[in-house]
């Protein structure tokens, strides 16, 4: 019986061996993807966190992106401090604006938690406007970054950033795996299952939920720190809500609640674009319906891979598994999220059925 | 999403003689005969892949456009307008007859996009240069990157003086009139003709609107402006800045505004009934694209407005020919190449943008050399380029990267932007002078591709 | 404190918009119980198609009717297309499709009409209308914006509550089970529901595309407001809707006139914490959910 935290870090050593193997033998263009993918994987583990084990919906976490990107282009610019002193304090001012938005949030369910996650995607990076002359405006700031001496002047700069994402995700994912399995899990999903009953168990229930925003924030600061340094810009732009309804789709599509999940959500987001869009222009269209043709692309495999996998690709990818007689270690358990957008009383599995209110 | 419509420098064309000579030098082969029109050299030197992107016979250059999202109206014209240009070179002999293919890929107006696609074209597909990269904050995204690989980065589709740092980013060239001169040269404008009224400002919240509004502030006397109101792209709701303008009394307005916004303005004023003169930025005043957005408010039954009226009387600046001038050798060449390469488009300002600045680009190629390195094309442009479409010279030089140096004022009528009086240049400082270009313009070759 | 005046009308016209946006997201709240993010695309959509018939036709009401029709049509496509066969699911994967279906509109949409803006033509005249010298800000097409806005609700509200579909309608957002029990075609009525939500949307598109110009991204904005409107004045209200977007749009057009262009997204974001904070389920939520 191996201890499963000993079974994490052997995947997460495999993990990383499979990175560093790639980026040496991929071009310099696909070393910058993984770095890209790194992000993603950064960003969309916290969130599948925070909506999966937790039930709290979050459509804003493109903010707490922006946050840790932002601190981290201020402290490299004023301040002289290493990398990685800067991203520990990047996730730290995003977790503490977790703690914030949590707690403000702390009563909030389905749409509505929604609405006001969503709302804060859209209007925190207008903070650049009202503070241009510290934030940067519309121009947003440089990110003043470079690659470690150690490393020799003649290291590609995209290996190093693939490395120090892949690693910075990494570590997030074996924190993340074990924060899932530890009492602090447990908690989260007893509020995520049924609030009331957690409550009576004892569960502080504000406290779990406020702690899962916190994690979730932590996770899109880091991952924000590392689109500073890997883009070298950090812009209003950026942000947009399309980042984070894209991490939503990510964690969903991935299979929300799972690791794995994360991983492929951001495979998803960073290649099927670019794949569509290089399948596009071959055909030689014109313009306006090449460039579209990768967006249309991306809302149908959306639809596709919900109807058809409901539990995600890592739910059909443990499917797969099982028709070859491999079963899964833990099974998934993609439990509804009643919290996210409570169904109508149709919920086979619920002992009783919410009313309808007026 | 946040949009500013950056893009185009301008480049004073005072090398033009040091640019023939140079051109002459430059060129590599040996036997280049100096009589005749543009003909490709005699030489017999065989053409190589003297550079990442060039091969024996293409030469592949990428760019980074907004074809879809909420900034892709208007701008993902330019793009198509470069392609049916280059096409029109390639069908005539192309570049020392290497043929030009332009990769142009969608960013979405997000720099992390950006900077994503530009490390594809540059890392993967090894492009040449990298050509008309459009947007502020796109292009701030991927410019140290540029420069760190040394790959020419030319005649950026943004107005911003961002681009014009030699020392730190050789590789950068503008194109367009920057929008600080762009704000001198109508700022001085509005104090000679409207002295004694009350100006009032309306400008887009980024580099684009502030920019302008410094150049303005350098011409104009500030007790005669009465309000500054701003917008972001992302809210179309402008009736209160208009009402705050409307209660400031002003009676000239300046717009540094992209056309929707400037229709909005429009019509929101006539919400008011409140009818400035006004004065727009020449990135939001094209009458056509103006045209079509207002169109549909003259057809209405019982109602009084039509579109071109609405239009009529906007006063604007215009560093390329304008459209209404059909007489004008620019103009019938650039439609000629649109109606045969791009005529789905209508032939509007986004499209003669993007004609004008492919062939600059075509000009520079021709400069490089037969068989160009990266550094030749900079050396190229660093050595001067002739005005070409552009009515103000470039102010290219090894230390001024700016494109485009000065424009004419015009005004609108009927649907047609027609120039009045002379262009003007300027420079990007508070003190320096407006002066008149009394030159002619040089009237396009023939053949239509400019000689080497 | 004319510029008071003028900022309140023209926030109230389009805080109409919100409404309307807000409204449809109640109706398909109420009977799928899950939001639909694809509403404001759905509202392009349609959009683009009544100005096709505009210009073959000539005739602006043509192409209105045109679009309403559309804009039932592609509601309960949708819903019977990709809601439907998401049921019993986890609930996020309707949300997921609805996301799925607003990038896939926005694509079609720039593939059949291309990504350029084209201008909407208004009902009416979009010259401003004075009380004796004094401008109000707002024309006889803002007129009938809030009107047709006012009219729908007026009779959404109507046919809830005096027909028998509306009842049916409202026995299967109440209880969906108990409803089947009594014999009620609650699939049925679900399809209505996004039909009805399609309508309301389309009448949307083209009431604000004159002011937005079309282009596949133009609702998006419009969308996020409607949706925070609704949140608001609580998702299962569609008084709340309107009332909602009404408070969206005036203070949003105040905090533009008087703070400035770029904090109007801030200033919403304020009213919706104080609001929730106050009413965690909208200003017109029902019954709270148990305590312990």
């Amino acid at each position: 019986m191996r201890s499963p935290l000993l079974r994490i870090l052997g995947i997460a050593l495999l993990g990383a061996a499979i990175v560093v193997l790639l980026s040496i033998k991929l071009n310099a263009f696909r070393d910058y993807q993984i770095a890209e993918i790194a992000v993603y994987v950064t960003a969309v583990a916290g969130l599948t966190v925070l909506t999966g084990l937790s039930g709290q919906i979050s459509l804003g976490n493109g903010a707490f992106m922006a946050i840790g990107a932002y601190t981290t282009a201020l402290m490299l610019a004023h301040l002289g401090w290493p990398f990685v002193a800067v991203l520990v304090v990047a996730g730290i001012v995003s977790a503490a604006t977790g703690a914030i938005v949590g707690v403000a949030a702390a009563r909030l369910h389905g749409p509505y938690l929604a609405g006001v996650t969503l709302m804060l995607g859209v209007a925190l990076p207008f903070l650049a406007f009202v503070y241009p002359s510290t934030l940067g405006g519309d121009q947003g700031l440089n990110v003043v970054y470079t690659q470690p001496a150690f490393l020799g002047a003649n290291f590609p700069l995209t290996r190093w950033q693939a490395w120090i994402s892949s690693a910075v995700a990494l570590v997030v994912l074996v924190l993340l795996a074990n924060l899932g399995r530890s009492r602090v899990g447990r908690n989260w999903r007893a509020v995520r299952d049924d609030e009331v009953a957690a409550a009576l168990a004892g569960i502080n229930v504000a406290q779990a939920r406020v702690l899962a925003f916190v994690v979730s924030a932590a996770c899109a600061g880091l991952a924000g720190a590392l689109l500073a340094i890997i883009t070298a810009l950090v812009a209003p732009g950026a942000f947009t809500i399309t980042l984070s309804i894209a991490l939503l789709t990510g964690a969903v599509i991935g299979g929300l609640g799972t690791l794995f999940g994360a991983i492929w959500g951001s495979l998803v987001i960073v290649l099927v674009p670019v794949y569509a869009t290089d399948v596009a222009t071959s055909h030689g269209l014109s313009t306006a319906v090449a460039s579209n043709i990768p967006i249309a692309a991306y809302g149908v495999v959306l639809i596709l891979v919900m109807l058809i996998f409901p539990q995600g690709i890592q739910g059909g990818v443990l499917w797969v598994l099982r028709l070859f007689g491999i079963s899964a270690a833990r099974p998934s358990r993609q439990a509804s999220t009643p919290d996210a957008m409570p169904s109508a009383g149709e919920t086979p599995a619920r002992p009783h059925e919410k009313e309808g209110t007026q | 999403m946040n949009r500013s419509r950056s893009h185009r420098l301008r480049v004073p064309a005072i090398a033009v003689m040091a640019t023939a000579a140079l051109a002459v030098a430059a060129c590599s082969s040996s036997s280049s005969s100096s009589s005749g029109s543009g003909a490709s050299s005699t030489s017999s030197a065989a053409l190589t892949a003297s550079a990442p992107g060039i091969t024996a016979t293409t030469i592949t250059i990428g760019s980074h456009q907004p074809l879809t999202g909420p900034a892709a109206p208007g701008y993902s014209e330019i793009a198509p307008a470069s392609a049916a240009y280059f096409a029109y070179v390639n069908a005539n002999g192309g570049v020392n007859g290497r043929k030009i293919v332009y990769k142009y890929l969608d960013d979405a107006y997000n720099p992390t996009t950006t900077a994503s696609v530009v490390r594809q074209l540059v890392l993967q597909d090894n492009v040449y240069a990298i050509f008309d990269g459009l947007g502020t904050p796109t292009h701030l995204a991927v410019e140290s990157f540029l420069n760190a690989q040394k790959v020419p980065d030319v005649f950026v589709a943004s107005g911003c003086d961002c681009w014009n740092q030699p020392t730190t980013d050789p590789e950068t060239f503008g194109w367009q009139l920057d929008y600080i001169r762009e704000g001198k040269i109508l700022g001085s404008y509005i104090a000679k003709h409207f002295a004694g009224k009350k100006i009032g400002y309306f400008y887009q919240d980024d580099e684009f609107g502030q920019d302008g509004v410094k150049g303005l502030d350098m011409e104009i006397p500030k007790s005669m402006v009465v309000g500054r109101q701003t917008y972001v792209p992302t809210n179309v709701n402008i009736g209160p800045a208009v009402a705050a303008l409307h209660a400031s009394g002003a009676q000239v307005v300046v717009s540094f505004s992209i056309p929707a916004f400037t229709a909005l303005l429009k019509l929101n004023s006539l919400k008011l009934g409140y009818s400035p003169t006004l004065v727009v930025s020449n990135v939001g005043s094209d009458p056509i694209t103006l045209s079509g957005l207002l169109e549909s408010f003259a057809k209405q039954g019982g109602a009084t407005v039509n579109g071109n009226q609405l239009t009529a009387g906007i006063i604007t600046d215009g560093y390329l020919p304008t459209l209404g001038d059909t007489s004008n050798s620019w103009i019938a060449l650039f439609k000629k190449v649109h109606d045969q390469y791009d005529a789905k488009a209508p032939f509007d300002g986004n499209v003669l943008y993007g004609e004008a600045v492919a062939y600059t680009f075509v000009q520079a190629m021709l400069k490089a050399g037969r068989n160009p390195s990266r550094a030749d094309l900079v050396n190229a442009i660093n050595a001067g380029l002739p005005q070409g479409p552009a009515v103000a010279p470039y102010a290219y030089s090894s230390t001024d990267h700016a494109g485009v140096t000065g424009a004419y004022i015009g005004v609108i009528n009927n649907g047609v932007l027609t120039q009045e009086g002379s262009v003007e240049t300027t420079d990007t400082t508070a003190s320096g002078a407006i002066t008149t270009v009394t030159a002619a313009q040089q009237s396009a070759p023939a053949s239509g591709i400019p000689s080497p | 404190m004319v510029e008071f005046l003028q900022f309140t009308l023209s926030g109230i016209s389009f805080g109409m918009i919100y409404a309307a946006i807000a409204l449809s997201l109640v109706l398909i709240w109420r009977g799928t119980r899950l939001v639909n993010f694809a509403q404001g695309a759905m509202a392009m959509f349609t959009t683009y198609i009544a100005i096709e018939v505009i210009y073959h036709t000539g005739s602006y009401w043509t192409g209105f009717v045109v679009a309403l029709a559309a804009g039932i049509v592609l509601g309960a496509a949708a819903e019977l297309a990709v809601i439907k066969p998401a049921q019993g699911r986890p609930e996020l994967n309707a949300v997921i499709i609805t996301i799925g279906l607003l990038v896939l509109l926005e694509g079609l949409a720039g593939i059949f009409y291309g990504g350029q803006y084209r201008s909407f033509p208004a009902a009416f005249s979009v010259t401003g209308l004075h009380a004796g010298s004094t401008a109000l800000g707002v024309s006889r097409f803002d007129v009938f914006v809030a009107a047709a806005v006012l009219v729908t609700t007026l009779l959404l509200a109507a046919g809830f509550r005096y027909t028998s579909a509306g009842l049916r309608m409202r026995a299967a957002a109440f209880n969906a089970t108990v409803a089947r029990l009594s014999g009620i075609r609650v699939a049925r009525v679900i399809t209505v529901g996004w039909a009805l939500a399609g309508l309301l949307g389309a009448l949307a598109g083209l009431l604000v595309s004159p002011s937005t110009f079309l282009y596949p991204n133009s609702m998006d904005t419009i969308f996020v407001f409607g949706f925070t409107a609704a949140v608001i004045g609580g998702l299962d209200s569609p008084v709340g809707a309107v009332i909602g977007g009404l408070l969206l749009g005036v203070a949003l057009s105040y905090a533009g006139g008087y703070l400035g262009s770029q904090v109007t997204a801030l200033v919403a974001l304020g009213i919706l914490v104080v609001v929730l904070m106050l009413r965690p389920a909208g200003i017109f939520s029902g019954a709270q959910v148990r305590r312990v």
